[in-house]
């Protein structure tokens, strides 16, 4: 095991870096710029039970210090996904990929999830029941612990791999959720998804984004990720994947510090296609200012 | 794709919102006419795309138009400035379909991205018309400039204040072997169906990367879903489907 490495679920990674579902497609455009073989794992767009252009746009909304989207889960569906898009990203990518799932029913996601836990290059499945993008699901599933729970059990009974519930900060209690998932047999926790937010043109007087509303990322939700992660991880006995604003090797050190074992980044990439590369080349740097030998070591230090 | 740091050389007003923002960097991502770079700016969290106008060795052309508090500040750079940017985004102009007569339809602020096109056919010898359309006479600009590079040029404007009167579908030739056009949705869909020939369009949309990340900005087409930062913002007069 190297300084840098961590143990998710039973699979080492050589570092905490991993680029989170929407922000890295499924690796390609950010394979041309670097090889992204240096990076943790990354997890793969949002998959569902069948193909979705999501949301009409604009999708896009410009914050202070973040942004706001409602993509709404754009894929092509889980069996293009495993034909088309896993055979392109083994090309590039010799590492267990983490699997990100959506699903309209308890049934889509079990579907979605069977069939791509039999996929050799997923390590984990990362089950998404916090968009906040789509209707009739997504979101509904993770605002509630019983249909977390519900869903999670429901994976479970149907996969071998680590399943990890991706949970949405816009609830009362997070701890209450992710409690219920770990009894459902989560094998860890990832958090947080966006929060629902909401930007209005003074031009046109109306919302920005078509759907009205949508997931806000991006630097300015840093403190309420980094909360909800310490809430978390000092609730619950599984690894927990803390996310939400993480913009630098600091910030990876500082959500460890929270309680997580791996970290995801997502908006960073879409300013800087080179974040995670660059996040994890200065790793070391801030381990040495900091006084940190192994990084495994500082998880839920603070 | 490249990331790279650009220095301000020139950033002038052409007319009341709309500037010229010469730079200069590394630009050999830049592989044709119609693509775009996505810029950084201080204190703003999303990168703002902006297509390329020119470019000439080293130097990178801009021209934009304030429309918002990110080209506010843009407008507001010194000679000087350094500006990180993402540059050789986007599929641009396909230039081998071009014919013999070539005919280019600018629409405001969709303007710049035809002169680095212009440019080019005209270098390859091709005989080149282009009707730019503008609401007013003061907020004309690159008239002479598509002159100078030696093509044929017709000025619309909406309210009749200067060259003709109405929009760039009342300006178009007679003959014409193949057509590109930018501008407003509303006026490429006027060229939709003002236009007997093919042709190519290129789109504006909200991005978030800018370079096929993070599908904020996919459209429908009839080839199937397509990302306008990646597989557009140039656009094939058979494949659009018109939704709005």
């Amino acid at each position: 095991m190297g300084k840098m490495s961590v143990n998710l679920c039973g699979i080492t990674l050589d570092n905490p870096v991993i680029p989170a579902s929407g922000t890295f497609g499924f690796g390609y455009e950010f394979a041309e710029l670097y090889d992204i073989n240096c990076l943790g794992t990354f997890s793969f767009k949002g998959t569902t039970k069948d193909p979705r252009f999501g949301n009409p746009t604009p999708r896009i909304a410009e914050c202070t210090a973040g942004m706001i989207n409602a993509v709404g889960l754009q894929n092509p569906g889980v069996d293009k996904v495993i034909a088309e898009e896993l055979p392109k990203l083994k090309a590039c990518f010799h590492k267990p990929v983490m699997a990100n799932v959506s699903g309209f029913s308890v049934d889509d996601y079990a579907f979605t999830c069977e069939k791509l836990d039999k996929e050799p290059q997923v390590g984990w499945l990362e089950v998404n029941v916090s968009c906040p993008n789509v209707h009739g699901g997504g979101m509904s599933f993770g605002t509630n612990p019983e249909a977390a729970a519900e869903v999670t059990k429901a994976v479970k009974a149907v996969t071998t791999k680590p399943v990890i519930v991706k949970l949405s900060p816009n609830v009362t209690d997070i701890v209450a959720i992710a409690k219920a998932c770990e009894a459902a047999g989560a094998d860890g926790i990832s958090l947080i998804n966006t929060l629902l937010g909401m930007r209005i043109d003074l031009k046109t007087k109306k919302p920005v984004i078509a759907n009205k509303m949508g997931g806000f990322s991006g630097p300015a939700i840093f403190p309420v990720a980094v909360r909800m992660v310490y809430q978390v991880a000092h609730a619950v006995d599984i690894p927990v994947i803390g996310m939400g604003g993480v913009s630098s090797a600091e910030d990876v050190v500082e959500m460890m510090l929270a309680g997580a074992t791996a970290v995801e980044i997502g908006a960073a990439n879409l300013i800087n296609p080179f974040a995670c590369r660059d996040i994890i080349a200065d790793l070391p740097r801030v381990m040495a200012q900091y006084g940190i030998e192994n990084l495994s070591d500082i998880i839920k230090g603070a | 794709m490249k990331q790279g740091l650009f220095t301000v050389k020139e950033n002038t007003a052409l007319n009341a919102l709309v500037y010229k923002m010469v730079l200069f960097g590394d630009t050999s991502a830049i592989t044709s006419a119609g693509q775009f770079v996505n810029v950084q700016l201080s204190g703003k969290f999303l990168r703002r795309p902006i297509s390329v106008c020119d470019v000439n060795g080293d130097e990178l052309t801009l021209v934009y138009k304030v429309v918002g508090a990110g080209t506010r500040q843009m407008s507001e750079m010194q000679v000087g400035d350094t500006v990180d940017v993402l540059s050789g985004l986007g599929n641009g102009y396909d230039e081998t379909k071009a014919g013999e007569r070539v005919l280019l339809l600018g629409g405001g602020v969709g303007v710049p991205p035809l002169y680095l096109l212009a440019k080019n056919l005209l270098k390859a010898g091709k005989t080149v018309s282009v009707v730019l359309g503008f609401n007013k006479a003061d907020e004309i600009f690159f008239e002479d400039e598509f002159k100078a590079l030696g093509a044929t040029v017709t000025v619309a404007t909406a309210d009749g204040s200067y060259g003709k009167k109405g929009f760039v579908t009342d300006a178009l030739p007679e003959t014409y072997d193949y057509f590109y056009t930018c501008g407003p949705e509303l006026m490429l869909k006027a060229v939709y169906k003002a236009t007997n020939t093919s042709g190519q369009f290129s789109f504006e949309e909200r991005m978030g990367c800018g370079f096929g990340a993070c599908m904020g900005c996919s459209c429908k087409t009839i080839t199937g879903y397509k990302r306008i930062c990646k597989d557009g913002p140039v656009l094939e007069k058979e494949e659009i489907l018109w939704e709005k």
